[in-house]
């Protein structure tokens, strides 16, 4: 028997699952799943906790329904990678020996990176919404909140889904709204980028729409403390923001167990080919989702576009083939931008989120780097998409590399 | 791309000023670079900096982050911010005649 070992099952550990079980010969091979825990979270929901959109149980389900039959399932933190050994140890005492193995272990917020962050304030009047828990704390704290300030800060970058802190405060200028309290509330955005995002022209499109929705944006802040006694945040040069009410985006960093394992960066990501999405170091060992060390976002369309490569060149691999490097680096995210509407932007490792129409065999286009309703749309059938076709390795009709068809070249 | 004397050789910078080829700097070229970027003398601790940005991009073919400086350099990010005002990342990089730190996405 040969043995397949997938470390992580969210969001691309669990489509890397099916999509190779489907696949692999069950005579020839052994599929080998391990997580910490047995809840599936699907994490774009966390955004709409806050405003009372959803709830804790629309954003979990077993992570067993999502797992083929004939899989060995094991539920354990993992403690170790010992990739020179073909070995994995668990926590349980159990060690794994692999053929292979798929790190798809993924990242998490890591608020005690921040000097005073977790003091006296957090879960106060500082809240995350990067976790259920957090969203969920958020949610119960906005129901009696009668306004003042509230600073959504980014503390330092990479961050998953880097859209989702923008949709928060376009979200927020929605509900505020809807709760007769807008013109009691003032909103910050504070970002450590030069601009509202991080490419040009939706920086300059994203930034906008923060002006005209009363959004006040502070860039170039990098925060390196709070003051939860005075309700300020501090960036390293000095400069201080006060707050009312907090919403951090932390750092976020790969799995400790890639440090342990000494795989990763100082994030604890994983050098990765970028195309092919082999490990740097390791044959026989391959990286998806949140993980890499990739420069193009940590999102899950994007973890959902490596699967169909990652898939073509694991066959590849076992069959003694060269891999193709054919992953660029897409990613496709849909913005919130509240009163029911949304934004789309499309992009990869070379180009830019650009104004046009994305095309949807099926369903139609959808507008680039505009605001329609149809968009928002898009995003709120995105859950369902999730639970029943992405994680179970569905072929969607998005295509797993960029298209420039449809999108317009902008003379900066 | 544009064309620079630095230290008395010429060699090739960006539309931001940034050296096009690595290779092509010395460290005598670091006190020119540093008056472009309104830091008028490099102390050692500023060359510190440099120099470990220097070995580390050779050694890891990428530029180094704040993170990565404060973990491996010993140097913390309170005075990184001190050496090199508003931009440490952007700063130090160029000083150190490395290109752009590539942003985030
Ligand atoms: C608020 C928010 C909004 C988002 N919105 C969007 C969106 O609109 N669109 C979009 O495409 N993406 C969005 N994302 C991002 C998306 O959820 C992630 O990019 C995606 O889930 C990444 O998948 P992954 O498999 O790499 O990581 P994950 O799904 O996070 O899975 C990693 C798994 O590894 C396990 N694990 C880690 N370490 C260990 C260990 N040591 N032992 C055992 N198990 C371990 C974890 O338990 C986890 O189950 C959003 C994320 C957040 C937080």
């Amino acid at each position: 028997m040969k043995k397949l070992v997938i470390l992580g099952a969210g969001t691309a550990g669990t489509i890397m699952l099916n999509k190779l079980s489907a696949a692999l010969d069950k005579k020839e091979w052994q599929i080998t799943i391990v997580d910490q825990n047995e809840t599936h979270y699907y994490q774009p929901g966390f955004l709409f906790i806050p405003f009372g959109i959803y709830t804790r149980d629309d954003v979990i389900k077993p992570r067993r329904d999502f797992f083929p039959s004939g899989t060995e399932v094991i539920i354990s933190p993992i403690e170790l990678i010992l990739p020179a050994e073909n070995k994995v140890k668990l926590a349980n005492g159990k060690v794994l020996n692999y053929d292979y193995l798929i790190i798809a272990t993924g990242t998490q917020i890591r608020p005690e990176e921040l000097d005073g962050l977790t003091g006296d304030g957090w879960r106060q009047n500082i809240f995350d919404f990067y976790t259920v828990d957090g969203a969920v704390a958020l949610s119960n704290f906005l129901k009696y909140w009668k306004g003042g300030k509230m600073v959504l800060n980014i503390v330092e970058m990479p961050i998953k889904c880097p859209v989702a802190p923008l949709e928060f405060v376009f979200l927020a200028d929605w509900w505020f709204t809807e709760q007769g309290i807008r013109d009691k509330v003032e909103i910050e955005y504070v970002t450590p980028l030069p601009g509202a995002f991080t490419k040009p022209i939706a920086s300059k499109f994203l930034g906008q729409f923060l002006e005209k929705k009363n959004i006040n944006l502070t860039t170039d802040f990098s925060t390196g403390k709070v003051d939860s006694g005075n309700n300020k945040i501090v960036s390293w040069d000095g400069k201080e923001i006060s707050y009312d009410l907090l919403v951090t985006i932390p750092t976020n960093m790969g799995s400790d167990l890639i440090a342990r394992s000494g795989m990763g960066d100082d994030l604890n990501y994983v050098p990765t080919d970028p195309k092919t999405l082999q490990s740097k170091n390791y044959e026989n060992v391959f990286v998806i989702g949140d993980a890499v060390d990739l420069p193009t976002s940590k999102a899950g369309s994007v973890a959902h576009f490596e699967a169909e490569i990652l898939f073509e060149n694991f066959l590849r691999k076992i069959e003694g083939r060269k891999l193709e490097p054919k992953f660029d680096g897409h990613a496709n995210c849909f913005i919130e931008s509240g009163f029911g509407k949304g934004i789309l932007i499309d992009f990869n490792y070379d180009v830019e989120p650009l104004p046009g129409k994305f095309p949807l065999p099926g369903i139609g286009p959808f507008s680039l780097l505009q605001e329609t309703r149809m968009n928002h749309w898009g995003k709120m059938t995105f859950r369902s998409v999730y639970w029943n076709l992405l994680l179970k390795g569905a072929e969607l009709p998005v295509e797993s590399q960029m298209n420039m068809a449809g999108k317009m070249r902008m003379q900066q | 791309m544009a064309m620079k004397n630095l230290a008395g050789k010429t060699v090739e910078v960006n539309d931001e000023g940034f050296l096009a080829n690595p290779n092509d700097w010395t460290e005598d070229m670091a006190p020119e670079l540093a008056k472009e970027e309104g830091i008028n003398t490099l102390t050692e601790q500023h060359l510190k900096v440099i120099r470990f940005m220097r070995q580390d991009y050779k050694e890891k073919g990428q530029i180094p982050t704040i993170r990565r400086i404060k973990n491996a350099s010993g140097v913390g990010v309170q005075d990184l911010y001190a050496l090199f005002p508003e931009g440490p990342a952007k700063k130090a990089a160029k000083i150190a005649g490395l290109g752009k730190p590539v942003g985030c996405v």
